[in-house]
């Protein structure tokens, strides 16, 4: 049976025990005279607890079983190998249990190598085996879960306290999450980072000034000798960078202002929501404006002027990463600007400052922790956006900050190395988890200051 | 004395009302300026993109010969399927212009029409093979060449050698046109048809069934375990406690990762780790799960905190336990705030392509996928992916998905909006 079907049969199973659970109490309890019965929960509460004993060990199992299986079975099948063919390096290995996966998908006859075939078929034997043994063991689980369940249906069985504190198990689990993604992204990009320092000095990485990450496949190729200075990547990707938040916070402050001091409700009530609708499109569609549109038009400007612009320049990308940033901007300021009392407003009023004035000399110093949180956030965002820069930017590492030319940032780099069928273990590839590092270093930093700025700028004023 | 500082107010009085006017006109032009390019961002797409809804067609009359098709009426479906109906084409082709001899000439009449023409011809005579020897008059698409210049993107008064369209080209093109035998209809092939290297072939239906695998797992996963988990925040855990306060530093930290490391992660675990099917719709939705989990934590709390406390305590003070009290009556109130936040998760999942190169969903997918672990593409991938290609009927067809995109991206958020406005509820 496919994983689907026994998931389904599963499924059925546990919903069947939830009524005959709820059954079976109602008929082992007795009733009392006033038509009440001396059950300790609702009969509903018995029929989830053989619901739960049915399904949640039968569930755990099949998700393991899936998981495993197919590592177990390789395993397996690599060890009927013959011997030459075993003992190889590690990517080999991975290349002939690759291989036979597709023998087995394509059709075992079309294996040319004898000792291929035979593994192939071995494999494909411990598959089904696998896959006969995973139904039975599942539903054997699964029945058993249930006769448990049933054996604790008695009128003393504190039922509903037993289910809520799996669904509490459940909820702690779920928030658990959380900790695990965190968890996963520092070790994926962690492990490979420090493979990748273990082929390239960290210095030459963090110092270098040529990136050009082309490594030779074989011995004898003449190409890229693979030099993995980061530091054109970072200074592209500020450039960037600093072009969009130069786009993106006078007018997403100004914005804001004018939206909470000075527009009519009206107004605001229309606004508002079509600047966030500038958040809400995907960046795929601004990295196609800016390559498309915006990047011809500006180096068609640059002509006209005499100036000699790359048709990938830092600025296209700049600016049309600045727009995707405003409403971010001029929504979180907004939140710092109301959030600043009334009666500070009222007090300049109340000195004979126009509402300008007001604005300049009170609300914006007093809710300036807030803004720079704000800040902080949309560069945290600028600096990892990736589909604009993947369209709109160029791929060669310039070590300029010249907008009018093409840069690259790490993003760009970071998609330009993992897509494709690369080998996982060339310094190429664990080069991106490097820069991921690095980018996902930065970003908490900036996160951790803003939502540090802007929680101790809150608790000032409530 | 006092009156000489009314005097300095009164003269500093207009330079200060000019400089507040000037604050003022910042603020609206800033304002201005943002929504200008709103307008300009959707204007150059849509006259971009709908175009592209419509599609050449020209009309080809065909003899269906049983000797050009090498098959009779009397042959199996197998047979039917492989006949010659190229041939057909091109007799067919040659009839529009009759007298043309010039190898490259002949060669160009062939490739008006789109190399897809014989698949509809095939698809005639299998379901009907008694139109064997038979006439027909067929609408047949055009190539995509001839669908730019019939959409004026072609400039006749370019240098020939600067133009796609020769001018041999453009005299077959005006006595076609004289014939009515070449027209604009509705495109079809865009809904009904995977990824191709030819534009006029190409259509977004793998792409937009990638993309609604892909979501509705996500839904599936993503729903249960971010409400779940905002109950536990909000309702059930400790205050002060080690534990709970890191669960929650982490979420709001993971809200702020940029979504490519959340590729770097599935990369890594994922497929590496735990060797699930690359570019399949299930490990594109395990990545946009944890992608869109704190958004969805984060608004479930904030529906959650504002219902209030005293409901919880009627449902305590009639005798529920803590977890009914939850589940029977502050959730449900919760519901709509919960959904909404939902919504807002799946809108940004929706558009969201970064971390899916990362885990190889950026293949060239043409046909429809079956299922969770087939390799698939989604919608905006499959934007980026047109987007990098050269021909100018690509371009039209990129910006036709992006409206596509957009349109739902604009369902689901107006959606969002009317739960919040119907079923807001002030305390």
């Amino acid at each position: 049976m496919s994983t689907l079907g026994i998931l389904l049969t599963l499924l059925a199973l546990t919903a069947f025990s939830y009524f005959i659970g709820r059954k079976r109490s109602l008929a082992v309890a007795t009733r009392s005279k006033r038509g009440g019965n001396n059950l300790h929960s609702l009969p509903g509460y018995y029929g989830y607890l053989v619901a739960v004993w049915c399904g949640i060990p039968a569930l755990v199992i099949l998700l393991l079983w899936s998981g495993l299986s197919d590592s177990i079975i390789t395993q397996m099948t690599l060890a009927h190998l013959p011997a030459e063919l075993q003992n190889q390096s590690g990517d080999q290995v991975s290349l002939i249990s690759n291989q036979i996966r597709n023998l087995v998908a394509n059709g075992i006859e079309t294996a040319n190598d004898p000792a291929m075939k035979v593994a192939a078929e071995e494999y494909s034997r411990l598959q089904t085996i696998s896959s006969m043994a995973k139904t039975v063991m599942v539903l054997v689980v699964a029945i058993a879960g249930f006769a448990v369940g049933m054996r604790f249906i008695k009128p003393s069985t504190r039922a509903r306290n037993q289910v809520e504190r799996v669904i509490q198990y459940t909820m702690i689990l779920c928030a658990a999450i959380a900790i695990l993604t965190t968890v996963g992204i520092v070790m994926s990009v962690l492990f490979e980072s420090v493979r990748f320092f273990g082929e390239v000095p960290a210095t030459d990485f963090l110092f270098g000034t040529h990136w050009s990450p082309q490594t030779a496949i074989r011995a004898d190729q003449v190409g890229g000798s693979g030099s993995f200075g980061a530091i054109p990547l970072f200074v592209g990707t500020l450039l960037i960078s600093a072009i969009a938040l130069l786009i993106a916070v006078p007018l997403g402050l100004m914005s804001a202002i004018y939206l909470s001091e000075y527009a009519s409700p009206f107004m605001r009530a229309y606004i508002k929501p079509a600047l966030e609708i500038l958040a809400g499109i995907p960046t795929v569609v601004y990295g196609f404006f800016a390559a498309l549109t915006v990047a011809p038009f500006i180096r068609d400007m640059g002509a006209a002027i005499g100036l000699n612009v790359a048709s990938e320049s830092a600025l296209a990308a700049g600016v049309v990463m600045g727009v995707m940033i405003i409403p971010f901007m001029s929504s979180l300021s907004d939140d710092v600007i109301n959030a600043v009392p009334q009666a500070m407003r009222d007090g300049s009023y109340g000195m004979g400052a126009t509402k300008s004035e007001t604005i300049k000399q009170v609300v914006l110093p007093a809710a300036l922790p807030g803004i720079v949180g704000a800040f902080l956030l949309a560069a945290s965002r600028a600096i990892g956006e990736t589909m604009i820069v993947v369209m709109a930017a160029g791929l060669s590492a310039n070590l300029t900050v010249n907008p009018l030319e093409a840069v690259t940032t790490v993003t760009v780099q970071i998609v330009t190395l993992l897509t494709g069928d690369q080998e996982f273990d060339s310094a190429k590839t664990l080069a991106a988890f490097a820069l991921g590092l690095a980018l996902f270093v930065v970003t908490l930093i900036l996160n951790i200051l803003a939502l540090h700025i802007v929680r101790k700028y809150r608790e000032q004023y409530e | 004395m006092s009156t000489t500082i009314t005097e300095k107010v009164r003269a500093g009085l207009s330079k200060r009302y000019a400089r507040e006017k000037r604050f003022r006109a910042y603020g609206l032009i800033s304002i201005s300026l943002s929504l200008m390019f709103l307008v300009l961002l959707m204007f150059n797409i849509f006259s971009k993109g709908l175009p592209a809804f419509t599609s050449t067609y020209i009309k080809l009359d065909v003899t269906l010969d049983a000797q050009t098709l090498g098959v009779t009426p009397a042959s199996t479906p197998e047979q039917l399927r492989v006949a010659n109906y190229s041939g057909v084409i091109q007799a067919g082709v040659q009839n529009l212009v009759p007298g043309v001899e010039d190898r490259k000439q002949k060669k160009a009449l062939k490739s008006l029409v789109s190399g897809d023409a014989q698949y509809d011809l095939q698809r005639m005579v299998v379901a009907d093979p008694k139109l064997i020897g038979s006439n027909q008059t067929v609408w047949v698409l055009a190539d995509d060449d001839i669908d730019m210049f019939q959409k004026g993107y072609v400039d006749r008064n370019a240098p020939e050698a600067d133009r796609r369209i020769k001018d041999f080209q453009l005299v077959w093109l005006d006595k076609l046109e004289a014939e009515n035998r070449i027209e604009r209809k509705f495109n079809t092939t865009f809904f009904t048809r995977g990824d191709s290297r030819e534009p006029e072939q190409a259509g977004i239906l793998s792409a937009l069934m990638g993309s609604v695998y892909t979501m509705s797992l996500t839904l599936l996963f993503a729903f249960p375990l971010g409400v779940m988990a905002a109950i536990y925040l909000e309702e059930f855990a400790p205050k002060n406690n080690f534990f709970v306060d890191f669960i929650e530093v982490n979420i709001n930290n993971l809200a702020a990762v940029p979504s490519i490391i959340f590729g770097l992660l599935g990369l890594a675990i994922f497929i590496q780790v735990f060797g699930m099917p690359r570019s399949s719709p299930l490990i594109g939705s395990f990545v946009l799960t944890l992608m869109i989990l704190p958004t969805i934590i984060i608004a479930s709390r904030a529906a959650l905190k504002s219902v209030p406390p005293s409901i919880r305590e009627a449902a305590l003070g009639v005798g529920a336990s803590k977890t009914q009290s939850v589940f029977h009556h502050v959730v449900p109130l919760a519901m709509p705030g919960i959904l909404t936040g939902t919504i807002i998760g799946m809108a940004h999942a929706v558009g969201e392509s970064a971390p899916l190169l990362m885990i190889g969903m950026v293949a060239f997918i043409v046909d429809v996928p079956h299922g969770i672990t087939d390799p698939a593409t989604i919608l905006p991938v499959q934007i980026y992916l047109w987007a990098d290609s050269p021909e100018r009927a690509f371009t039209e067809r990129t910006s036709a998905a992006i409206i596509i995109l957009l349109a739902f991206m604009i369902t689901m958020n107006l959606l969002a909006i009317v739960l919040r406005k119907q079923f807001e509820r002030r305390w």
